[in-house]
């Protein structure tokens, strides 16, 4: 049994460290907690849909197509530079784009479920690829450096604002995602879609709407992957409808797996270990994609639980002794 | 204009052919071990790669030209076998997981196979060079096809009636047919599971290297080739119906004649109208248009 304190005296050391690592750390480490951030605040709302309500989505690269997009369309296109602005239009456009995709694909499960998402994603990929007068097709397009609180932060050049400002930007946007969802998962609605995720049809003898739970899980990790994918583009500059394809979306899910999908803290943990184990692998082997390939085979033949699964105290639950 | 057709639809029937020779592996692998094989399209790539290698060698060593296809389809059903090894290494630790390990542990497959096939064959573009019209062109009703194509469109057809012969007329067909039907009876019956499903698994690999290899002379390899081919075997299957082989039949001639259209019509239409086709027939039809029978 851990003592009650473990879990907050273990947030307030990372979230201690995480203020610091951009006096302490290498700038370069610094660089590399941006898509890390980013990732996070995917992982927890595709977490939502995938740990609490089980449903997994192949096509959740979407959302975060349109997040990203949205970032550069507002840019570049139209002269809206605040990053405030970007990540509100990126979340109604996500949720506008959920609620019908939402809507149909909630209407199945399983490997259906997972279909009709990547489906829909491919939609989207294909969409982004092929018309590219509005997307700028395979190239994509330039975002401009986003102004942070109203600022334009000129004195800034990129690195300076990159692990500045734009570092503690994304910090405080994935530490108000992370406490959100919190409550969101120990809210009623939180344990209505476990009850779902674990038993439907008693969720339904329980008069829980099960499809429209479904779908407010759906809505709700569509908002946080399009918020994310907003967060994620500024670091580099540039779009590009990879962000929609459908091994992105696979390997959203990888990450969640690494890390542990059982677990609440289990994403944001994967999120980090894929960003920093990708780039070490990669610093001494080209071929990072064999090395990670291997470390999924491994995970799903001998660790489903991931990372969290490892440490846990209790054997994780896993998805098939839910029936 | 009938020229026009025709070259369009004999397009379409080519990429259908191969289309079908992949979707058809998907098929029989989801069928009776009930996993969906994101890695079919690895598969294919390998086979490509294998296809152009063999080839290589062939007309190194002084083979006639004209014989290419031999290497060019043995190369493929030769890379195949290495559906064993996945199958005994991988897949037969998962069968009684959840289906979102399954799909993982394929997506895995997915991973590891791009980058092997990056650091065996390199990221350069590679073919079979000036083969491809070997054997000359035909004309048809006022256009030329490439006699190839004709080869592959007719192996392809002949692979499908072959299938469907022994599935539905030779014992291990029926074996396969009632694994796919209820596995724990048929297991209670005597059929040696572990046997049946390394042997289904190997025929679907070497269904997958064979339409890569098929494919190549045809157009150019790249180490993308395999995730892009799977979405369109995804919509084969998903249009067809999951695990059915006349599924993958009609699936492959609809996916591979309307994007043939799509393309000459309205270029930016192509993969966009076979995923709007996709999606409304998993609502409309979520078994897809032969999804009940089973292998």
């Amino acid at each position: 049994m851990r003592p009650w304190w473990a879990t907050p005296a273990m947030l307030a050391a990372v979230g201690i460290a995480a203020v610091l690592m951009p006096l302490l750390a290498p700038l370069y480490y610094v660089t590399l907690m941006l898509p890390f951030m980013a990732y996070g605040v995917v992982l927890l709302g595709f977490n939502l849909l995938f740990g609490y309500t089980g449903l997994v989505s192949f096509g959740h690269a979407l959302f975060i197509g349109i997040g990203a997009y949205t970032g550069a369309v507002l840019t570049t296109h139209l002269g809206i530079r605040q990053m405030e602005v970007i990540l509100l239009v990126a979340a109604l456009a996500a949720a506008v784009a959920a609620a019908p995709v939402g809507a149909l694909c909630v209407r199945y499960v399983k490997i259906y479920f997972g279909m009709l998402t990547l489906a829909f994603g491919m939609v989207f990929y294909t969409f982004l690829l092929k018309f590219y007068r509005i997307t700028g097709g395979d190239e994509g397009m330039r975002l401009l450096r986003p102004y942070l609180l109203g600022s334009e932060w000129a004195g800034f050049n990129k690195t300076a604002y990159l692990v500045g400002p734009y570092y503690y930007y994304s910090l405080a946007v994935l530490a108000l995602a992370t406490l959100v969802m919190w409550r969101i998962v120990a809210s009623p609605f939180g344990l209505c879609l476990r009850t779902i995720r674990d038993n439907p049809v008693k969720a339904e003898s329980l008069g829980i709407g099960v499809p429209r739970y479904r779908w407010y899980a759906f809505m709700i990790s569509a908002v946080y992957a399009a918020v994310g994918g907003a967060l994620l583009a500024p670091p580099t500059g540039n779009v590009d409808p990879t962000l929609a394809y459908w091994t992105h979306s696979g390997n959203v899910v990888f990450m969640v797996l690494l890390g542990g999908f059982a677990s609440f803290w289990g994403p944001l943990l994967g999120a980090f270990v894929f960003i920093f184990l990708q780039d070490t692998v990669m610093s001494v082997f080209p071929y990072w994609q064999l090395v990670f390939g291997a470390v999924l085979a491994v995970l799903v033949i001998f660790a489903p639980g991931g990372l969290m699964g490892l440490f846990a105290p209790r054997p994780v639950p896993l998805a098939s002794e839910r029936g | 204009m009938t020229a026009h057709l025709v070259n369009v639809l004999m397009g379409g029937v080519f990429h259908a052919a191969i289309l079908f020779l992949v979707a058809s592996g998907l098929q029989l692998v989801f069928g009776v071990q009930k996993i969906f094989n994101l890695a079919c399209g690895s598969f294919y790539a390998l086979g490509a790669y294998s296809g152009i290698s063999a080839v290589a060698y062939f007309t190194g060593h002084g083979g006639a030209p004209a014989l290419f296809i031999v290497p060019l389809a043995l190369g493929g059903l030769a890379v195949g076998l290495v559906g064993v090894v996945v199958e005994r290494g991988l897949l037969r630790f998962v069968y009684d997981r959840d289906e979102t390990f399954q799909l993982l542990l394929t997506f895995a497959l997915v991973l590891m196979l791009e980058d092997v096939i990056r650091m065996t064959w390199g990221t350069a573009p590679a073919s079979t060079g000036g083969l491809y019209l070997a054997y000359g062109q035909a004309r048809i009703l006022g256009t030329t096809v490439p006699v190839y194509n004709l080869i592959v469109i007719a192996a392809s057809l002949a692979i499908a009636l072959g299938m469907s012969w022994v599935l539905g007329r030779t014992a291990f067909g029926r074996i396969i047919r009632a694994a796919a039907d209820n596995r724990e009876m048929a297991e209670a019956l005597g059929v040696d599971m572990r046997g049946l499903y390394a042997r289904v698994f190997t025929l679907g690999t070497m269904l997958g290297t064979l339409g890569g290899a098929l494919v190549i002379p045809a157009t150019a390899a790249m180490s993308e080739m395999g995730v892009e081919l799977i979405v369109e075997a995804f919509a084969v299957v998903v249009i067809g119906g999951l695990g059915s082989m006349r599924g993958a039949f009609v699936g492959a001639l609809v996916v591979g004649v309307l994007r043939s259209i799509a393309i000459s019509v309205y270029p930016e239409l192509e993969m966009l109208l076979i995923y709007l086709i996709v999606i409304a027939v998993l609502l409309w039809r979520p078994r897809g248009l032969f999804g009940a029978a089973a292998a």
